[in-house]
């Protein structure tokens, strides 16, 4: 059975492809869409949603057009998550590779390194990179970066152990290949599919991430997101439910499709650990 | 006596931490735009030079900075962590005042959330072919992809603003001066809607968790001689697989106290719980840093010591785990 067919079986995860296919083109046709910045006051606040034709989702407090807001979130939802989940397998890759590969002394400095990374606790050590480094979207996605990438590194050390002795590794090594051939061109490809599975879960981490930081304040001030919404409509929930409701349901959505899509992954990449379902 | 080393050794481990975290929350401290002298004068609400050397002379910022580090770990070394220009108190103090707050919060949302994770689980894994199964492994999956604070907003829509049930923020009703029982209960009403919308998103790691355990340990030999003997499927569910299964939660249930202390920011936040995550809000509105490095100080205090405390569980829970072993 081909990667597809098996992928295809798992009926939650063609769900998610689905419901994350939208929200890409949301993201996508969002300066197509509404080409004025989302910032912009284009009619009354606390517009209810379809209260005015144009405006099928409302206005917020600041009469700001929440479906605007909306697309707009969703571009950078997924801008952030993406761009901060590869720079935290930039980190966690070679530290990881590393550490499995050459094991000993190394191996132990590695891990001594990532446990005290994976002690302090994530969210609130990602508040304070992004407060000391001032909001933007730079200290976002690196401060998201720093609290993701141990799991990798772990992860990946434990590949690398269990492959570096192998019999096509140890064939490598005896016709003289580099450590650095041996490690890049023998082992690391077959590391990829655990490591592309738990890609797809820390992008959805990395969102909810991205729009707590936001939620209290800390998203860059220039990019509208979802996470800015909520934290904004949290004083108005009395008079306006849907200005929080509606990009809380948008991140639910996002964050739900990629674990399903990475549950999908799972079963297509490792079909021998396929789950007892 | 190996006991006694062990604990030694893990306080050791504990320590070389703490004061890693110090050395990064003091790099931390110079690495925020404008020195700590201008940033106090900031806070303060003063902007002339003269107030500005004063600061850096009488906080030793003109030393070199190896001088500094000593300087700053030996304060903290003595409780000494900084003082709050916003709030014109002494940091130590401010969250000593908060703490208890986050920790009932905290404490009562770790119970709830391993308590029904641990149930959703078990059953989740006895019908893992049935459709109840499915359906709570569904919602368990809703509730890991929901934001925390984003749940706390619309309980306090539903329980509060539209069925009036429960109180929508605070810790407890102001102005009322109950004393005794009568403030126990009323805490306990101001406790429900927090603890449980923090423990929600843990509750559905706990749940998944707990079925996927529970499922690989059925396969296990000893399973089978169970079932062979002819013991009640009920009996090997609960004292063959569960009991092994519960092993591997623990562990986990350490690592993931970590993360509540962090949430708990969201969620004290969201219902005015006066704990040190709402005291962290509050530092972050104010760019208060002494007060935002030493809550985060406090965070990795709290982390370490729940760690610790779920080792000792976990060793009373398996005495297969001889004492030194690890």
């Amino acid at each position: 059975m081909n990667f597809f067919k098996r992928f295809a079986q798992n009926r939650g995860a063609l769900v998610g492809l689905v419901i994350l296919g939208l929200v890409v083109v949301l993201a996508l046709l969002a300066p197509l869409l509404y080409p004025d910045s989302p910032w912009r006051m284009v009619q009354r606040p606390f517009l209810a949603p379809g209260e005015v034709s144009g405006f099928w989702l409302g206005t917020d407090v600041m009469g700001r057009d929440v479906a605007a807001g909306l697309a707009h979130g969703a571009w950078v939802s997924l801008l952030i998550g993406l761009i901060s989940t590869v720079v935290a397998l930039a980190i966690g890759v070679p530290l990881g590779a590393l550490a499995g590969y050459f094991g000993g002394k190394i191996d132990d400095a590695l891990m001594r390194f990532t446990e005290f990374f994976q002690t302090i606790p994530n969210f609130a050590l990602a508040i304070v990179l992004v407060a000391i480094m001032e909001p933007s979207t730079f200290s976002i996605v690196l401060a998201i970066a720093i609290v993701s990438w141990p799991p990798v590194a772990r992860l990946v050390r434990g590949e690398f152990l269990s492959i570096k002795h192998r019999e096509y590794v140890e064939a490598a090594r005896l016709v003289g290949q580099t450590h650095r051939d041996i490690i890049i061109k023998q082992i690391l490809p077959n590391t990829l599919s655990p490591v592309i599975v738990l890609a797809s879960l820390m992008v959805a981490t990395a969102i909810l991430l991205e729009s707590s930081l936001s939620f209290l304040g800390l998203g860059d001030p220039d990019t509208m997101s979802w996470g800015y919404m909520i934290g904004a409509a949290r004083t108005v929930m009395r008079q306006a439910w849907w200005l929080s409701v509606i990009p809380g349901v948008a991140i639910l959505l996002t964050v739900l499709a990629l674990n399903l899509v990475g549950e999908g992954l799972d079963d297509a990449l490792n079909p021998q650990l396929a789950r007892a379902r | 006596m190996a006991y006694v080393s062990l604990i030694l050794g893990r306080v050791g481990k504990a320590v070389i931490v703490l004061l890693a975290i110090l050395v990064f929350n003091f790099f931390l401290i110079h690495a925020a735009p404008g020195d700590p002298a201008a940033v106090m004068a900031g806070e303060a609400g003063a902007t002339d030079q003269q107030f500005l050397d004063d600061l850096r002379e009488r906080f030793g910022l003109d030393q070199p900075l190896p001088v500094q580090l000593w300087r700053y770990m030996s304060g903290v070394l003595q409780l000494d962590f900084g003082y709050s220009y916003r709030q014109q108190m002494p940091v130590l103090d401010l969250i000593l005042d908060r703490l208890p707050a986050t920790l009932l919060l905290t404490g009562a949302a770790f119970c709830i959330s391993l308590l029904f994770g641990i149930i959703a689980g078990t059953l989740a894994a006895m019908r893992a072919k049935r459709p109840s199964g499915s359906i709570i492994m569904g919602l368990a999956l809703l509730f890991y992809a929901t934001p925390l604070y984003w749940v706390a907003m619309m309980a306090v829509l539903v329980f509060s603003v539209t069925l009036d049930w429960l109180p929508a923020y605070g810790y407890s009703t102001v102005g009322a001066g109950y004393t005794g029982l009568a403030h126990a209960g009323d805490v306990a009403v101001h406790l429900i809607l927090p603890a449980l919308t923090l423990g929600l998103f843990f509750m559905a790691v706990y749940t998944r968790m707990t079925r996927t355990s529970m499922l690989s340990v059925s396969q296990q030999d000893f399973v089978k001689t169970a079932r062979a003997k002819g013991l009640a499927p009920g009996v090997i569910q609960r004292r063959h697989i569960l009991r092994n299964a519960l092993l591997p939660i623990i562990t986990l249930a350490g690592l993931q106290a970590g993360q509540m202390v962090g949430g708990a920011v969201l969620t004290e936040t969201v219902f005015a719980w006066p704990g040190i995550g709402r005291l962290m809000y509050e530092a972050l509105m104010q760019r208060d840093y002494n007060l935002l490095l030493g809550i985060f100080f406090f965070c990795a205090l709290l982390v370490i010591l729940f760690n610790m405390l779920t080792d000792v569980i976990y060793r009373l829970a398996d005495p297969r785990i001889k004492q030194g072993a690890t």
